[in-house]
């Protein structure tokens, strides 16, 4: 504003005619405030294309992003039993269940859970012993116990998280405790009937 | 440069309340242990290697082959104990005088940002020798910011450089470790600004009205500050020499393993009572929430206690509720470190509640209700009438000076 009052005696020191706008009257005060706007969003826009290359820099970078995936061998898991594979730098959860884990995950009502989900959409059709679920808690990411015969596997029969308490049922959902959610199951496929691919 | 006058004027002869107690102290000693931390952690760096296949060994080989890396390491890790202990009494003092009161708002929420930093910097600190609790804690506390809707594992994945801790994460920590404490030097230099603009509160929570009420800084809390530190260095050389390892976890001398997360991960002594909150709510987001919270809360501290009285000694309702206060985050502190089961999951809530009922309501209440005990006329009347220094010149304490 004081720019526009310091700039008004350089304006036409004539008054307007009749029906006469003065271009530089009216014109000047709005060039000025103009070219501030301009010069402040380049300025604004440079910074934030400075700034992001150093954020974008703690993004995963290419060799972590050019993940293989694994190769599991089901035939040494015996019934009952369970194994861990790394994937992603993750715990993966390959548990071969009993009739009786999976009587006991079918005949809970959906709507008991936090986050509903049959046991049929956890495993895949035909495969229901197998069950491969990311061993990540969907808390705050411990690792839960329950893959070694000696563990504690909480109160549905399913995995413990130590940290925090959660309890999961054998088909990997969520019970009781913090976590929000069901243990995630990652892209896996079947490649014969004794081997699967993580990822 | 008006270097040695400013000196002078501001530690020389800075006139200063007559009437510190050694609560006092702890601000000089945090500062001592910041000093500390930032030469032991410059030198251990010249030693140690932020990769996950040579992190643990690194600081193994600090242990038995560099000359006193035994004791450049205990110090570090003792004195982020020690940096926490002098704090948390510094804040006590704070809260129980009523140094957060106005005019030492900017002060009190100076301290509130040092405080966050330091618990930033000391838990990326634990990452470094990436033992089991290492990991895990930094799988946990960067899980965190998952419970933030639509952004929150877009933060983690940029956090962790990857999909989960792994090498980038402990690389980037390293290089934070190393930055924040310089930050802190920062943010302590305008909280000492900011004190030296008020002035330093007192015991009685009244302001110095005559030059009776003051004493220049030097030579006389230079020398109680001294006093300090030695007990000060006695406790830590205890700690360093004859326990090195009590407060620390004896999981961290297991290397990281990311398949298994041990039976029970517990944070550092120091971050307890927050981890209690956090696992006092059945709720991922809740959790998150009510933790922050509880260090956001702080910010507010001054308009929440509107109470025009600062000292407790001089609230008797407050006083009781705030000791109580105490007490219950000590209880938060004890089931932080216990197992999440009942009944200390129910502990942790009552706890928690308690936590923020005294900030947000108790405290606004008191301010109301509560009717405080007469507050002496000066500090100069107060102290030296209890140390029976006779009475005083007439003019003195008929009427005050309002500025002095």
């Amino acid at each position: 504003m004081a720019d526009v009052l310091a700039n008004l005696p350089k304006t036409s020191p004539s008054g307007p005619g009749p029906g006469h706008v003065d271009p530089a009257h009216g014109e000047g005060p709005v060039r000025r405030d103009f070219l501030k706007l301009a010069a402040g969003s380049f300025a604004a826009v440079g910074t934030v294309v400075m700034a992001w290359p150093f954020i974008h820099s703690m993004n995963p970078s290419q060799d972590v992003l050019a993940l293989a995936s694994t190769e599991v061998d089901l035939t040494p898991i015996a019934e009952g039993q369970a194994v861990t594979v790394m994937w992603r730098g993750k715990p993966v959860f390959v548990r071969r269940r009993t009739p009786q884990e999976i009587q006991e995950a079918r005949s809970v009502p959906v709507s008991e859970l936090r986050d509903p989900a049959t046991d049929q959409s956890r495993v895949k059709a035909g495969k229901e012993q197998w069950l491969v679920v990311l061993g990540v808690c969907t808390h705050l990411g411990c690792v839960p116990l329950g893959q070694k015969p000696t563990d504690a596997r909480g109160d549905y029969g399913g995995w413990f998280c130590p940290c925090h308490g959660s309890h999961y049922d054998t088909a990997g959902r969520i019970r009781r405790g913090p976590a929000p959610t069901n243990l995630a199951i990652p892209d896996y496929s079947f490649t014969s009937d004794t081997r699967i691919r993580v990822g | 440069m008006p270097v040695i006058s400013m000196i002078q004027l501001e530690y020389g002869s800075f006139p200063t309340p007559r009437n510190f107690n050694y609560f006092w102290n702890f601000g000089a000693l945090a500062m001592v242990t910041l000093a500390i931390m930032i030469a032991t952690g410059v030198i251990l760096s010249m030693q140690y290697t932020a990769n996950t296949h040579l992190a643990f060994d690194s600081v193994e080989r600090i242990m038995r082959d560099v000359n006193y890396g035994w004791l450049l390491r205990y110090a570090h890790s003792n004195g982020a104990s020690m940096f926490f202990i002098v704090t948390y009494i510094h804040m006590w003092r704070t809260l129980y005088y009523g140094s957060y009161k106005s005019p030492r708002e900017l002060l009190w929420m100076l301290g509130v940002v040092l405080f966050i930093l330091m618990m930033a910097t000391a838990f990326m600190g634990y990452v470094l020798p990436w033992g089991q609790m290492s990991f895990w804690g930094a799988t946990v506390i960067t899980n965190l910011f998952s419970a933030l809707p639509l952004i929150g594992e877009h933060i983690v994945t940029w956090l962790w450089g990857g999909f989960s801790v792994d090498n980038p994460t402990l690389n980037r920590f390293f290089s934070l470790h190393f930055l924040l404490p310089f930050l802190i030097v920062g943010v302590t230099f305008l909280h000492v600004v900011a004190l030296h603009i008020t002035g330093s509160n007192n015991p009685l929570g009244i302001e110095p009205k005559t030059k009776k009420d003051t004493i220049p800084f030097h030579p006389y809390y230079t020398v109680k500050d001294s006093v300090g530190i030695v007990v000060y260095f006695i406790v830590f050389a205890i700690l360093v020499f004859f326990m090195p390892n009590y407060l620390g976890h004896p999981d961290n001398y297991i290397p990281a393993n990311p398949l298994v997360t041990p039976a029970h991960i517990v944070p550092e002594w120091y971050f307890l009572p927050f981890y209690a909150i956090l696992r006092a709510v059945p709720d991922k987001l809740g959790g998150v929430a009510l933790m922050g919270g509880a260090l956001v809360i702080l910010f507010f501290l001054p308009w929440l206690d509107g109470s025009p009285v600062r000292s407790m000694r001089f609230r008797p309702i407050a006083k009781w509720l705030f000791l109580l206060w105490t007490v219950n985050f000590f209880v938060l502190g004890w089931v932080g470190g216990k197992p999440a089961e009942q009944p200390y999951i129910l502990i942790a809530q009552i706890g928690t509640a308690y936590y923020f009922a005294y900030f947000l309501v108790l405290l606004p209440l008191l301010a109301k209700f509560e009717k405080p005990l007469p507050l002496p006329e000066s500090i100069a009347s107060a102290v030296l009438k209890r140390r029976g220094g006779g009475p005083l010149p007439a003019g003195a304490t008929a009427k005050p000076m309002e500025k002095a």
